[in-house]
């Protein structure tokens, strides 16, 4: 059964002086208890605020629509009281940069185990007992001493994993990463996302993980949802995905990860990265068409005036694409 | 400082010394500081002083000596500051009026911290037309002229020492309030606010444990400054006559004494005003020395 189901969710941001901007349209996926769901995109492309709007974190002048069902409540019509019983007891949250996530005038100890008291009612002694094994959980050594620290005292990865283990406590069912190793070091990323692995495996915590990185996805997803300019233009299984992207903008992404070979096991050096030339939409510029077609090899007269709808891919289950261009064609672009 | 014995020195892992706070670090620096640590210890021993010293002393601040009227200022004899006409010791009565003065800065600057820190954080925190409402009722009691105000309080309902505090404290909670509106609007932008609504705390829950900690460097700044701003107010309204009342004194109502006999005894003038003007200055520079060492907090 699907733990969290989203449908056809939609965020607009009113602008005083100017249209509204639609940073999130037609958004559907499904979570099922103890997967990961990668959500892929660039900048701007609506993958952050898919997620705030789920613990309704968005800013004052942004407006959902459609639903999101977590355990028969739909979370965008929650009253803030009855949003705060779910998020962070429920559904976690790790943000992006643990250098800005963390209160720098709070111990660690406080920020981790307010969670706990809130929701559990744990006395301070037991939900200081339960923060320190959680923090050696996530490796952090000396965690009895270092939990009255403050946050500086940490550096970027260990501030990274105490705000995982902080996430944690209360065993959410859902566990929402936005962007967990932007901020921090290749080798500290790659320990995360062990540890994110890890903790999936053993606690059964569902993941939404949001990246702008393939490599992360392809390390941790069992689906991925590619969005741009605020839409879904694939959704398949990772396997799929990474072995048979359906969609130009899916393959330009994966394309444009460097690799120290080549498929032939060659390696050239000197070869220049590969890109996807342009730049995605201004948020709030109407489009037509399919908002990928100025940037698409592929794109033919029909790309620019009709908008692709999200369809089934034939011969995949769970694969969902949106694009006017016949799959078979994808081939052809050259690698 | 840094020898206190804790736990983490006794059980001789890796972390040998003492965890400071952001707080703690700032105070550090401002230990560093020369002429801001000079001018705590100048305003430690003033209000020490004040508060010790009448007591100490054998002089009654209302007692007068009659073999030594209108003395001026003398090392040899028992009256350091001279006497008045009524043959008062200035010395007591400028450490009594000092009390007063500095209770009356104290006090009202902790009542318009509070009244302004709260005020100030709810509105800047909830935002939008709460935000709106509230800093408009600010902006109104900032047209409302408040030398009006204080003296249509003592004229009716009297000059007693709480009426002086609150009338005052009533009006200087408004700065704050902006002050820390302002912080507060940078500060719920920042990630840990939003990591904190995804935890589920709620609104006052972050306003009292995430933001108001967050505002404590500036809020001890600019109370330094409201410090001296009460102070002179409390100066002015005595001056005018609407101050505390004899045989209470404070350093306004010695200087309002002492203006009307400069010519004939000047020291009555000048010493009150001297200690009114170091003490300014002391609590300035410290302000100073705060608004230097919090400079740097995100270290």
């Amino acid at each position: 059964m699907a733990l969290l189901e989203v449908k056809d969710l939609g965020v607009r941001f009113t602008r005083r002086d100017a249209s509204p901007v639609d940073a999130v349209q037609r958004v559907s996926f499904t979570l099922e208890k103890g997967k990961t769901l990668g959500i892929v995109g660039e900048s701007g492309s609506g993958k952050s605020q898919t997620v705030m709007a789920l613990l309704g974190l968005l800013p004052g002048n942004g407006q959902t629509s459609g639903e999101a069902l977590y355990a028969g409540r739909n979370l965008l019509t929650l009253s803030q009281r009855e949003l705060n019983q779910i998020r962070g007891d429920r559904i976690g949250m790790v943000f992006q940069d643990p250098m800005t996530s963390l209160n720098p005038f709070l111990t660690v100890e406080r920020q981790m185990t307010e969670a706990l008291q809130l929701h559990r009612g744990v006395s301070r002694r037991d939900a200081r007992r339960q923060a320190i094994e959680a923090l050696q959980r996530v490796w952090i050594p000396d965690a009895a001493q270092r939990i009255d620290r403050y946050p500086h005292e940490f550096s970027g990865g260990m501030r990274q994993r105490v705000t995982i283990a902080t996430a944690l406590l209360t065993e959410p069912e859902i566990l929402i990463a936005d962007e967990p190793t932007t901020a921090l070091d290749v080798t500290v990323q790659a320990q995360i996302i062990e540890l994110l692995r890890e903790l999936n495996r053993d606690l059964g915590t569902a993941i939404i993980l949001i990246t702008h990185d393939m490599g992360v996805v392809a390390g941790l997803a069992d689906d991925v949802m590619v969005m741009y300019a605020g839409r879904t233009v694939e959704r398949a299984s990772a396997q799929a995905l990474f072995e048979n992207p359906t969609h130009p903008y899916t393959r330009g992404l994966l394309d444009a990860l460097p690799r120290l070979d080549d498929a032939d096991g060659s390696h050239d050096i000197d070869a220049p990265l590969r890109t996807i030339a342009g730049n995605p939409p201004a948020p709030g510029e109407a489009i037509e068409g399919c908002a990928f077609a100025p940037r698409c090899a592929l794109a033919k007269d029909r790309c620019h005036t009709t908008r692709p709808e999200l369809e089934a891919i034939a011969g995949q289950p769970d694969g969902w694409r949106a694009c006017l261009r016949p799959v078979g064609e994808m081939m052809e672009v050259v690698r | 400082m840094n020898t206190s014995p804790t736990t983490a020195a006794t059980t001789a892992t890796a972390a040998p010394r003492r965890s400071r706070s952001p707080l703690e670090l700032a105070f550090r620096q401002f230990l560093r500081n020369r002429a801001a640590l000079a001018s705590l210890v100048i305003l430690g021993i003033i209000i020490i002083a004040c508060f010790v010293g009448p007591l100490l002393l054998s002089n009654d601040p209302a007692a007068s000596d009659w073999s030594a009227i209108s003395m001026p200022p003398t090392l040899l004899g028992q009256h350091w500051f001279g006497t008045d006409e009524l043959g008062r010791d200035l010395l007591v009565r400028t450490l009594a009026g000092g009390r007063v003065s500095l209770e009356v800065g104290l006090l009202g600057t902790l009542v318009s911290g509070l009244i302004g820190v709260a005020w100030g954080a709810t509105a800047g925190y909830i935002g939008g037309r709460t935000d709106a409402v509230m800093m408009r009722i600010v902006d109104m009691m900032y047209a409302i002229p408040y030398m009006l105000i204080a003296i249509l309080m003592m004229t009716l309902l009297g000059r007693e020492f709480y009426l002086v505090v609150l009338t005052i404290s009533a009006f200087s909670w408004l700065d704050m309030a902006r002050v820390v509106r302002g912080q507060t609007l940078s500060l719920r932008t920042r990630e840990f606010i939003d990591a904190a609504r995804a935890t589920g705390v709620s609104t006052p829950g972050i306003i009292l444990r995430h933001i108001v900690p967050n505002l404590l460097g500036v809020v001890v700044v600019y109370a330094t400054v409201t410090v001296p701003g009460i102070v002179l107010t409390e100066s002015v309204l005595s001056f005018l006559g609407l101050g505390v009342q004899e045989p209470m004194t404070s350093w306004g109502v010695l200087i309002n004494d002492g203006a009307q006999k400069l010519e004939s005894m000047p020291w009555l003038l000048l010493c009150p005003a001297v200690m009114l003007c170091v003490t300014l200055y002391c609590v300035n520079f410290v302000g100073d020395g705060l608004r230097d060492a919090l400079d740097t907090k995100e270290r």
